[in-house]
């Protein structure tokens, strides 16, 4: 009859000794490495990239561009953006790139936000790599303790994502205008940042704490006709936070690039009017 | 002899779907300690199957309505042979029982106004089907789950023990009540899991074990359908009531053979699909009979106004009772126009547009989607008529429940006989459940409290012989000695399969005199074989043991079914006779009681011709004369005996 | 029509030791996993357990892994797989076997008896309630749950890690406390009861790292991670680990929300 009998070593996980005697970790015959190996590969490229750009200190403004890895610009070093989003905060002992300051915001926005939170616990910390794939860990507190528990702070991110968001959208009214800082102006910039901006906002408003913040917390929608229209739109986008996670994660890199590129001389921001 | 577990409740509910768990929580609300006996997992019953809703006239959507239209809707449904003081009872008390639900959890779909909301259904004159979009059964069923949790709950803060005063033994069958004399002492079982047999000292029994479908090939209902509590109420001694009415749903799904009569829903007609034959015609028009002319549109065109102008307009013919529409799909079926899978075609997708489709018929676009490829929204269905529901069932008292001629057993739910006549309406097995689940519960709780001092004993002999009844499977006869290939134990799923070809072709939806007579002869040879029932293996979770036993009770509804609509030689509800078509008003007030012939109980080798089952009939009690009066007299006619007219 | 011959696996045993069992076995057209086991079970192994219902997709009784996957076998059709596929049918590998196919899910009874019921509101009787559709929708979204316990199976919480069994509820009924916290009429406040905070302190909500298996699995496309989950989530953020209502509940005790 059955082939392979023998009771096996409870040894945890699928293999405790109550549960049915299977040797592999998993049965799975379909390709369930892949997602996790593509959402870790394309995390990588964009963490390596940005990286680079972030403390690279310079390129990132080419007027009326202005990065969005260095906006807002809030040290003394920040290159003068006429009427751009200088605030110098941090004066003049801040000796590395400025574009640290800031990014610390998107970057604990994405980082606690719950679809990117499943595409690193999945992709980096196999945790579990793919549904009903045993996972390589003895232990698993989730969520429970230090540090990861800090995760809850994620609506304040939010906020901050919000403030950011402006900031980015203000760089992008700017791009209305020329290098001379007059108005009247489109270049293919100005494009890119308008798609990013879009995407940037969507991503923000897709969030599952803005949903929550805007309406989700009631028990009534009824008594609050305004706030449900309003949840129900975040909703809308929210079914969608994932691919907007992925679209703005690579329109920021873009626009980013872009910016690199006319800065440094390599392209020339073709002009529209 | 036999060491067997047993414990001591004062109700023992057997069934747990929407009666079952309706009486336990009664019972224990009532005081009683009460063990609920299910063959599935808590919570899995066949209740959850039920889509369109609860029929109860709450009058939220038109405030016309009240218990008596109910009423009258409930007895013209059930050609007027319903016991009515249960229809009674239920038009009026189904409001009570839904609104009840919701102080438990419930979440119904709501009007505009924030009260439950309620959908039209086929014989219900004004909007009364309480309802959650087309899952109405799993709400309910998850309802009365819940609150059977609560109250555990509640026990456990007082006792500390969640199930010290109410106890769900899920997978596990009950093959026998105990009784000692002719008062129940309690039940006897095993439990699936282990195949370990169990004894519950009980004085007061509730059979709650729902119909009898997985008798017949093609069927809505589940493998748990297997007609187990009126097998048990039968050998206890209790008799069975107007067994040949069986409810065909003239709908279900014919292709691909894996989902052969699941339910495709009434509301599909009810938002303008129409049914149509291999030549692309909308044949119901020809099966407009003449009681119902006056009510139904004669032209296509006129039938396609009727969903936008209901008042100026008759209703298409395609939302006929239930009764009609299922013998006109098999007329067709049989007349060579059928579709190519045995079935006709019922079309949406040239009604309506492809979102409005997926909007109203969610279920239905995905159980075609995904079952048998096919896209509604796109192409027809195919259906034919499945076996759905029994009307017949335990006799009973209307008030109480209370099986007739055995003290302390009770029935409630499609178990129970009488509340539907000859044909149930949709909607009111639901209402149906819980009004007489209650009843059950109530009666049961308050007959054992009755008895604390002198409760019946639980007799060792029957022990014994249950015991050796229920492990018979396991030596079944092989060869005889000396033969080669002589006698060799009957497989279960064969016999089972051989059974419901047998009531689907020879008792099914027409009937004729020769085919039942052979019905009875073919259930005579599967008796006398499913002695001879072996299976392999050990008792633990063993399904070709659990069938063995189930076959016993499949083979005593079966005969009952058949032996009774032999019996009855007239057209009416459920029951179709092609050698007598009419309905006929001298069998109006005609009950048909089975019994088993051998009263002690004893299934021994019995006379293949006569059977295991004996038939009387016995003339109901007169309609009460308010009720009666809720009815024109000119509608009374048409089904009543002259005699009973003038009483 | 056409049928052909195809390979499967199933696992049989029982708590004692087990393995993957061969079968050929005949296939027709529009057959699903279900009806194979059944034909498996009516020729060739007749004590073949498994557990089903309706098979419709309504009870969820017939839950199994199938390649590796948890699903339904009553609404899993042969026609995903090719014909030369082998197919493997195991019982859920998170719940204690008990034979072939079959599992003890008890832990799902036990956990559904830890979350308090729902609190009918006082002052109102049978009848009474007045409820609106856009207050009932998120609910009920919950209520289609058929609890087949895929998700409860496929959980890596429990299904990798027996240990937290004991303090982890499980998707299934952390979806059931966010049903019942955003139920128009749930009382359980006046009791004293806050679901948003037991939910993290006595449901184990804080084990869940939201990666969606659960909702991957659902055969009833209930959103349990988007809907219930991460909304319970933030429900629990609002109770302890907002500053502001911290603040407000030190100072008064907070108004019932609107």
């Amino acid at each position: 009859m059955a082939t392979g009998t023998e009771p096996h070593p409870n040894s945890g996980g699928v293999h405790t000794g109550t549960r049915a005697a299977i040797d592999a970790n998993h049965l799975r015959t379909d390709r369930w490495w892949l997602a996790p190996a593509v959402t870790a590969a394309g995390l990588l490229a964009f963490i390596v990239y940005s990286t680079w750009r972030a403390f690279a200190d310079t390129n990132y403004y080419s007027a009326p561009y202005v990065s969005p890895f260095y906006s807002p610009c809030l040290a003394d070093r920040c290159a003068t953006m006429h009427s751009g989003p200088n605030a110098d905060l941090f004066g003049s002992w801040w000796g590395i790139s400025p574009a640290i300051i800031i990014l610390i915001f998107p970057l604990g926005f994405r980082l606690t936000c719950y679809y990117y939170r499943k595409a690193y616990y999945r992709g980096f910390w196999a945790s579990p790599p793919a549904c009903a794939v045993a996972e390589p860990h003895k232990k698993y507190s989730g969520e429970t303790r230090f540090p990861l528990i800090l995760q809850n702070v994620h609506r304040y991110f939010f906020y901050a994502a919000l403030l950011v968001a402006g900031t980015l959208t203000y760089d992008t009214v700017l791009t209305f205008r020329d290098e001379n800082h007059h108005w009247g102006h489109m270049g293919l910039g100005t494009l890119v940042f308008l798609a990013n901006i879009v995407l940037i906002w969507a991503y923000t408003l897709s969030c599952h704490s803005c949903r929550h913040i805007v309406g989700g917390k009631l028990k009534h929608f009824s008594k609050h006709p305004v706030r449900y229209k309003a949840w129900k739109f975040v909703g809308k986008l929210n079914n969608r936070h994932m691919q907007l996670a992925w679209a703005s994660l690579i329109s920021v890199a873009l626009a980013d690039f872009y910016v690199y590129l006319v800065a440094s001389g390599a392209f020339d921001d073709p002009r529209f009017f | 002899m036999s060491v067997v577990d047993r414990q001591d409740w004062d109700v023992v509910v057997v069934g747990a779907g929407g009666a079952g768990l309706r009486a336990a929580i009664e019972a224990r609300e009532r005081g009683a300690r009460t063990a609920v006996i299910c063959k599935s997992l808590f919570g899995k019953a066949h209740t959850v199957m039920a889509e369109g809703g609860i029929a109860a006239a709450m009058g939220n959507v038109n405030s016309g309505d009240n218990w008596e239209v109910h009423f009258r809707d409930t007895m013209r449904g059930g050609k007027f042979l319903n016991q009515w003081r249960m229809a009674e009872l239920h038009a009026n008390e189904a409001p009570d029982r839904v609104w009840e639900l919701e102080t438990w959890g419930a979440l119904f779909d709501r009007t505009k106004d924030g009260r439950i909301s309620q959908r039209n259904f086929g014989g219900h004159e004004y909007p009364r089907l309480a309802h959650v979009g087309d899952r109405t059964g799993l709400e309910l069923i998850r309802t009365l789950q819940q609150k059977i949790v609560s109250l555990q709950q509640e026990d456990f803060r007082e006792t500390g023990d969640y199930e010290s005063r109410l106890k769900v033994f899920q997978e596990c069958t009950v093959t026998r009540v105990l009784k000692d004399g002719d008062k129940v002492s309690g039940v006897f079982g095993y439990e699936r899991e282990s195949g370990r047999f169990f004894v519950l000292e009980a004085p007061a029994v509730v059979i709650a074990t729902g119909g009898i479908g997985k008798s017949f090939k093609v069927t809505s209902n589940s493998w748990e359908y297997t007609g187990d509590g009126h097998a048990l109420a039968l050998l206890a001694g209790a008799p069975l009531l107007n067994m040949e009415f069986v409810q065909f749903h003239p709908t279900g799904m014919v292709w691909p053979p894996s989902v052969k009569g699941i339910l495709v829903t009434e509301s599909v007609r009810g938002d303008g699909g129409v049914l149509r034959n291999s030549e692309g015609k909308r044949f119901m028009f020809d099966y407009i009979p003449d009681v119902f002319k006056e009510k139904y549109a004669q032209s296509e065109e006129e039938g396609d106004r009727w969903y936008e102008d209901p008042d100026h307009n008759r209703r298409p013919p395609e939302l006929l009772p239930r009764d009609e529409v299922a013998r006109a799909i098999n007329s067709e079926v049989k007349a060579g126009r059928g579709s190519p899978h045995g079935g006709v075609f019922l079309d949406v997708s040239t009604r309506m547009p492809a979102e409005v489709i997926r909007r109203r018929l969610p279920s239905m676009y995905h159980q075609f989607k995904e079952l048998a490829d096919v896209d509604i929204t796109a192409e027809a269905m195919e259906v034919g008529p499945t076996c759905h529901y029994v009307m017949g069932g335990i006799a009973v008292e209307s008030d109480t429940a209370a099986a007739r001629g055995v003290p302390g057993l009770f029935a409630a739910g499609e178990v129970a006989g009488g509340m539907h006549g000859s044909n149930r309406l949709g909607g009111n097995s639901l209402s149906d459940l819980l009004v007489f689940g209650r009843r059950a519960g109530w009666h049961a709780a308050e007959y054992a409290a009755g008895l604390t001092d002198t409760r019946p004993p639980v007799d060792e002999d029957q022990i014994d012989t249950a015991a050796a009844e229920a492990l018979r499977p396991f030596s079944a006869e092989g060869p005889a000695p000396g033969a080669d290939d002589g006698r060799p134990p009957e497989n279960p799923y064969t016999l089972h399969q051989e059974l419901q070809q047998a009531m689907n072709d020879l008792v099914g939806i027409i009937r004729r005199e020769g085919e039942m007579e052979r019905a009875l002869e073919k259930l005579a040879d599967l008796r006398v074989r499913a002695r001879r029932a072996g299976v392999e293996g050990h008792r633990q979770f063993n399904p070709g043991w659990h069938l063995s036993l189930d076959l016993r009770n499949m083979l005593l509804v079966s005969e009952c079914v058949a032996r009774a609509a032999l019996e009855r030689t007239e057209s009416r509800g459920g029951h179709t006779r092609e050698d007598h078509p009419a309905m006929d008003r001298k069998w109006r007030n005609v009950n048909l009681l089975c019994a088993l012939t051998d009263p002690t109980g004893g299934l021994l080798a019995t006379d293949p011709v006569s059977g295991q089952i004996t038939l009387t009939r016995e003339i109901t009690e007169p309609i009460r004369a308010d009720l009666l009066a809720l009815f024109e007299k000119e509608e009374l006619v048409k089904y009543l005996a002259e005699e009973e007219l003038y009483e | 029509m056409s049928s052909y011959e195809a390979a499967f696996k199933v696992w049989r045993g029982d708590i004692k030791g087990g393995g993957l069992e061969d079968f050929k076995i005949e296939v027709n057209d529009g057959e699903v996993v279900l009806d194979i086991i059944h034909r498996i079970q009516a020729t060739q192994a007749p004590d073949l357990a498994v557990r089903w219902n309706c098979k419709a997709g309504k009870c969820g009784s017939c839950s199994a892994e199938i390649n590796g996957r948890p699903r339904l076998m009553c609404m899993t059709r042969m026609s995903v797989f090719t014909r030369d596929e082998t197919i493997t049918v195991t019982p859920l590998r998170a719940f204690p076997v008990i034979r072939d196919l079959v599992t003890d899910v008890g832990f799902n009874y036990q956990k559904a008896r830890e979350v308090p019921s729902f609190v009918p509101p006082a002052d109102l009787g049978p009848g009474e309630y007045r409820m609106f559709q856009e207050d009932v929708d998120r609910s009920q979204e919950f209520r289609k749950c058929i609890e087949c316990f895929l998700c409860q199976d496929t959980c890596h919480v429990v299904r990798d890690h027996e240990e937290n069994k004991t303090a982890f509820a499980g998707p299934r009924f952390l979806m059931r406390v966010a049903e019942l916290d955003m139920h128009p009429l749930d009382a359980a406040e006046s009791t004293g009861l806050d679901r948003k905070a037991t939910a993290q302190e006595e449901h184990g909500l804080g084990y869940c790292n939201i990666t969606k298996c659960c909702s991957e699995v659902c055969p009833e496309g209930i959103h349990i991670t988007d809907n219930a989950l991460i909304p319970l989530k933030e429900r629990a953020v609002d109770r302890k680990y907002d500053p502001l209502v911290w603040l407000g509940s030190k100072i008064r005790r907070r108004p019932t929300e609107g």
